[in-house]
């Protein structure tokens, strides 16, 4: 496992949009790389034919019957977001963005 | 008063659970000033719910098992109509539409929720000292953290806010504040709880429970809580079995095994394995057996739990994005609107786990950390499984030491995450363990001893758990 730069910080950052400023690129690239390498611990394990473990719970599919129940109330939660217009979630523009 | 009296002295109409709610609210008033357990105390719900248990208990109707007993919820629990806020800038002031499961089945069996209590921010932490409102403070020293992330319910019910609290345990998050704070604290196998109306931190991993003074306490409790619900397709579809009916059948030729890999390493205060010992020597008196056991990969726990508890983070707090719920700081176009919001409404602990866990999902490192964490996750679950070949319940110490000072660990995150080593592997697993206070450590302060059991293994780990209370 390669050693962690700034510029890895930056693409990192940009995929989990969060504009964080410089003095926090700076912090997280020094902390990231502690927590990395001792997360790098377990690299040395030998799991060739180890299957992944992604749910503790043997579940594969839970199904029900399709009935109609009631849906959360519209009005109660557009009332908490930030912006909304006309029945539904307003946003800044996405189409033509600069 | 355990919950059980109380809602015995209620039931029979010999107290009002008017005038229950009311002592304790004086309590919080007398000192949630200097304790900062609660983010919000619900005064009027829980009066308003205490008088129709009152009525209820005049009417001859049953007022439930709970009835007019205090519970304070974590502020990660969704309460319709009442500010949840996981102490988080991104959600303050946010009302939910709708509320939790488990909060649905305490009210309804006559529990007055009376607080909603503080937790490091979407649960990530060891200390409560990650709160956007500010640290909450241990009763037992108030120089000191009670633990984390549930800090506020464990401080909470230790300083007698109320005899009953719920938190969410995704690494240890109900054990380790249980202990600091001296009260009991239980996270259920995976699934045996609904987790509807959680705010999501680590899908696999999290789970909520218990709190109580007492074993039998969080046992009538978590008899409360669980059980299937349609609303969370991860909890178990078999119908529950109560404990509270078993906890008194004694340990008698029950095996116990002390796990190596969680009583040995740096930073275990002498104190704390001294007390998990005379445990077991308890549990041999009261005619167990003790023997030691080794579930080797339980020392990789730690590094794959920082592995897939961020990945699974990064992606459950996408949500976070400015739209649907709580702060927006805007912006021209969408793609900046989400990343300014997110930076202005999320802490740095917060952050540093997003980072963590987009870093180990992105393309190149995918399989080298997420893919080779979760198959490290398996070999965990076979080496328990091993160890439960042999023995019926295990035994370690909840966390390597008693609570530790304010700031004490704030600039380290790694040594702040070492403080959860013993309590992760049974998230891994998606096991049951409980914490119980046993004797006290450095400077007068609870120790809480673990004890461990496979999934669904309730009863028996109830049955140890009340054993060592009763010779504590």
């Amino acid at each position: 496992m390669s050693r962690l730069t700034r510029a890895d910080v930056e693409h990192v950052a940009q995929l989990a949009r969060l504009a964080l400023t410089d003095d926090e690129i700076e912090h997280l690239t020094g902390e990231l790389e502690v927590i990395l390498e001792h997360a790098a611990q377990i690299a040395a394990l030998d799991t060739r034919d180890v299957p992944p473990t992604a749910h503790p719970l043997p579940m594969v599919n839970v199904l029900r019957a399709d009935e109609v129940r009631p849906s959360l109330p519209r009005d109660e939660v557009l009332a908490m977001a930030p912006a909304s217009e006309d029945g539904r979630f307003r946003v800044p523009r996405i189409l033509d963005a600069p | 008063m355990s919950a059980i009296d109380l809602a015995t002295s209620v039931r029979a109409g010999a107290r009002s659970a008017r005038e229950v709610v009311d002592d304790h609210l004086v309590v919080v008033e007398e000192r949630d000033a200097e304790l900062h357990a609660c983010n919000l105390v619900t005064a009027d719900w829980a009066r308003t719910a205490a008088d129709a248990v009152d009525v209820a208990v005049r009417r001859g109707d049953d007022p439930g098992p709970l009835a007019g007993v205090p519970i304070v919820l974590k502020d990660n629990l969704c309460t319709r109509g009442v500010v949840t806020t996981c102490s988080s800038r991104i959600l303050d002031g946010w009302q939910p539409p709708y509320t939790a499961t488990v909060v649905e089945r305490v009210v309804g069996a006559g529990a007055i929720p009376i607080a909603k209590t503080n937790l490091d921010e979407f649960a990530m932490g060891s200390s409560t000292e990650n709160s956007a409102f500010g640290p909450t403070r241990n009763p037992r020293d108030p120089s000191r953290v009670p633990g984390g992330t549930s800090g506020g319910s464990a401080a909470a019910v230790a300083a007698g806010y109320a005899p009953l609290g719920l938190g969410s345990d995704t690494g240890g998050s109900i054990r380790q504040p249980a202990a600091l704070c001296g009260v009991v604290g239980v996270k259920p196998t995976y699934g045996l709880v609904s987790r509807y109306g959680l705010v999501a931190f680590a899908s696999s991993l999290d789970q909520i429970g218990p709190f109580a003074t007492s074993v039998s306490d969080a046992a009538l409790l978590l008899d409360t809580i669980a059980g299937p619900d349609p609303m969370d397709s991860t909890s178990i579809a078999s119908p529950y079995e109560p404990v509270l009916p078993v906890v008194d059948r004694g340990v008698d030729g029950l095996r116990i095994g002390l796990v190596d890999e969680l009583v040995d390493g740096d930073g275990f205060q002498p104190e704390v394995l001294a007390a998990v010992d005379q445990a077991a020597r308890a549990l041999e008196k009261a005619g167990a057996t003790v023997d030691r056991v080794s579930v080797p990969s339980a020392r990789y726990g730690l590094s794959a739990y920082y592995v897939i508890a961020p990945a699974e983070a990064s992606s459950n707090l996408a949500r976070y994005d400015g739209v649907r719920y709580g702060l927006r700081v805007d912006g021209d176009d969408v793609a900046t609107m989400n990343a300014r919001t997110r930076d202005a409404g999320f802490g740095l602990e917060v952050k540093r786990r997003i980072m963590l866990g987009t870093y180990a999902l992105s393309a190149g490192y995918y399989d080298a950390y997420y893919g080779q964490a979760q198959r490290v996750r398996t070999l965990i679950i076979r080496d328990f499984a091993r160890a439960y070949e042999q023995f019926d319940a295990l035994l370690s110490p909840t966390s390597p030491t008693v609570a530790f000072e304010l700031g004490a660990k704030a600039a380290d995150p790694l040594a702040m995450y070492l403080s959860d080593v013993c309590t992760i592997p049974t998230n891994l697993a998606g096991h049951a363990a409980i914490s119980v206070p046993y004797g006290a450590g450095e400077a007068g302060l609870p120790i809480g001893v673990q004890v461990l059991a496979p999934a669904l293994g309730e009863p028996v780990m109830f049955r140890v758990a009340r054993a060592l209370e009763e010779s504590a």
